[in-house]
């Protein structure tokens, strides 16, 4: 594959359509996001934001509907989208009882990435993490924890990046590097947003609002 | 209409039957028309367990509500035919050899596919989410089904069994009178016919309380 | 092979986190031995005979199963690590490493019980490698089961009261081959062989069935 920077990414949905048992959470929903591009979810609390996250992200399978990841032209097959996907949502939480090294060390020999120590502490630093790496999680305040999640989500680089609220708990230093994030994300792959946040719109050219 | 008029009529027929126009087996006296009864209930309790687990193995590749409401109606006539036989089975184990129970290895059997019904209706009422059920519900089906052989088939070895064995045994060599055989077989037949009568109709509910659901 | 690693990743991080809370360890081994010392205390002076010891042994390892097979996933699911694990480790890696973490939980119990056992309670043994037979298959083949069950009640309301009620139907049959096997060895009549052949076909079935549903009760 050529190097991220040159890679050809796009995000396809089509006729997207989740229930839950009897209730329909959203219909036939089709829209493609391009590299580089940003893709805002909004909607009123219970519109489905999350749920679309996760159907693209390939935790949930949609009850209707497809969701294709290209790069360079070619199909990413079920089985190697946890490769190339980095999702946070606030529902989701890191090890506590370990240490936040020991986690991103966890994370980075189940994904299969060569990684050294150096590279888990650049990777905190870029977080704003850095001196706490050989804290246990559960000491982190809520911000930290945060932190730590949107580590978690871009370690491995995923060309699909979704972000569901990411600025929750976070001060100005926090969302500060949650732009940075964005920033990066859009020069390599495709970005997604839910948010509510007025402060977060600029994050995403395009907007896709659930009803 | 009819079928099912003639169903009540053969029923009948064969409880009927089943007194008066067999004859007693040897040695086992009038207990011996709770086979008539006893044998096709567990019968069918088993045959439920087998389509439960077919709908099960369907719903894990189709993913259609359909074959798992149909694995939960079997499931639930299953359990019921599995009380029944059960039920049935101790009172023929009272009247002929004095205990309700004795963990012989056919009454553990029976017992035990009473246990995977119940664990699997209760896993069932445990899971929040349609899809989330269907799919648990649907492996706990297919493991609990892949266990079963070892205690039909493999475990009985290291016991001795009270089931009467000359009457009906494994190699399938029935040394029945001519007579109780027609009732036995007619009763076999009879509430296998039930079963999927029943099966049936619950099915034809479900779709239509789910037509309900979605129009509202 | 990286399939391997993967797996022993999810070893080590959970053997990891085990060692620093050790909810599952404490659990199941306060119900073994107080259940032991319990049973023990009851029977006083009286001998009784190898088949009454048989069954303790085994109800003794199959509760304390109950109370401590299950946090591997409960724990994942409570403190909602679980979505993160889904999207980082494919569900057999996943399977693998929470099973042999079961495993090795298992077998540790067993050194600290059946010592004790053996102290309480008497029993003699003639084979001691067809009881180590018994015992090591068994506990493969109820690790195997109970893993599974335990990630399908973790997603359930409930949890850890659902774990013993839907795993005792699946594993009547290693119960009933390790009670009868034990209870041989402990008699000195004639060995187990039988049984062990069954233990291993069992535990052969249940991994293989486990490990081929497991991706059904991982993924939605």
């Amino acid at each position: 594959m050529a190097p991220p920077d040159q890679r050809e990414v796009t995000l396809s949905a089509q006729a997207l359509t989740q229930s839950f048992g009897p209730s329909k959470i959203f219909e036939s929903l089709s829209f493609e996001v391009l590299k580089g591009k940003g893709l805002l979810v909004t909607g009123p609390n219970g519109s489905g934001k999350t749920t679309l996250l996760r159907i693209l992200s390939g935790l949930l399978r949609p009850t209707k509907g497809k969701v294709r990841l290209n790069i360079d032209g070619k199909a990413i097959s079920p089985e190697d989208r946890l490769k190339h996907i980095g999702f946070i949502t606030p529902e989701l939480a890191l090890y506590e009882e370990l240490t936040a090294l020991e986690n991103l060390e966890f994370f980075a020999r189940v994904r299969r990435l060569k990684r050294t120590k150096a590279d888990h502490l650049a990777l905190l630093e870029r977080v704003g993490l850095k001196e706490r790496g050989r804290d246990l999680v559960g000491t982190f305040s809520s911000g930290m924890k945060q932190r730590l999640k949107l580590a978690f989500a871009i370690q491995h680089e995923p060309v699909l990046l979704l972000l569901d609220e990411p600025g929750s708990n976070l001060d100005d230093s926090g969302r500060a590097v949650v732009e940075g994030v964005v920033a990066e994300q859009k020069k390599k792959g495709v970005l997604i947003v839910a948010t509510n946040d007025a402060r977060e719109l600029a994050y995403g050219e395009e907007t896709l609002a659930l009803a | 209409m009819l079928w099912q008029l003639l169903l009540f009529v053969w029923m009948s027929l064969v409880i009927v039957a089943g007194f008066l126009y067999a004859p007693l087996a040897e040695k086992l006296y009038e207990m011996t028309r709770i086979i008539y009864f006893h044998i096709p209930m567990a019968w069918v309790a088993v045959l439920a367990f087998l389509v439960s687990t077919v709908f099960s193995i369907r719903y894990l590749m189709t993913r259609s509500w359909g074959d798992d409401v149909r694995a939960a109606i079997s499931a639930q006539l299953g359990l019921l035919f599995a009380v029944l036989a059960t039920a049935s089975g101790a009172i023929f184990a009272k009247a002929m050899w004095g205990a309700f129970w004795n963990w012989d290895p056919r009454e553990t059997s029976i017992f035990l596919l009473l246990l995977i019904y119940g664990a699997y209706l209760t896993l069932r009422s445990a899971v929040e989410g349609e899809d989330k059920r269907a799919r648990l519900a649907a492996v706990y089906n297919i493991i609990a089904f892949v266990t079963v052989p070892f205690l039909v088939f493999i475990v009985p070895r290291l016991y001795f069994s009270l089931h009467p064995g000359p009457l009906l045994n494994a190699q399938g060599r029935l040394e029945m009178h001519p007579r109780m055989l027609q009732v036995f077989l007619a009763s076999l037949a009879g509430f296998t016919v039930l079963y999927f009568w029943i099966f049936d109709l619950s099915w034809k509910v479900a779709r239509l309380k789910r037509k309900q659901e979605e129009a509202s | 092979m990286p399939w391997l690693e993967g797996v022993l990743a999810v070893f080590l991080k959970d053997w990891r986190s085990e060692f620093r809370t050790r909810y599952a360890l404490n659990a199941a081994l306060l119900f073994a031995v107080t259940t032991l010392v319990v049973v023990s205390f009851a029977i006083g002076a009286f001998g009784i005979s190898g088949d009454l010891l048989a069954a303790f042994l085994w109800v003794i390892i199959l509760f304390s199963s109950m109370a401590g097979l299950g946090q591997v996933f409960i724990k994942e699911v409570e403190s909602r690590t679980f979505t993160a694990l889904r999207l980082v480790a494919r569900p057999s890696e996943v399977w693998a490493g929470k099973f042999f973490f079961n495993l090795v939980l298992l077998l540790g119990l067993e050194v600290i019980i059946i010592p004790l056992f053996f102290i309480l309670l008497n029993p003699r043994v003639g084979d001691w490698s067809g009881f180590l037979a018994v015992l090591i298959l068994g506990s493969v083949g109820l690790a195997g089961a109970t893993t599974l069950i335990a990630a399908i009640i973790a997603q359930a309301k409930g949890k850890g009261a659902l774990l013993a009620g839907l795993s005792y139907p699946i594993l009547i049959p290693l119960l009933a081959a390790a009670t009868s096997g034990t209870r041989h060895l402990f008699h000195g009549d004639g060995g187990a062989g039988q049984e062990i052949q069954i233990l291993a076909a069992y535990a052969v079935v249940v991994i293989a069935a486990a490990f081929l549903l497991f991706e059904f009760v991982w993924s939605e």
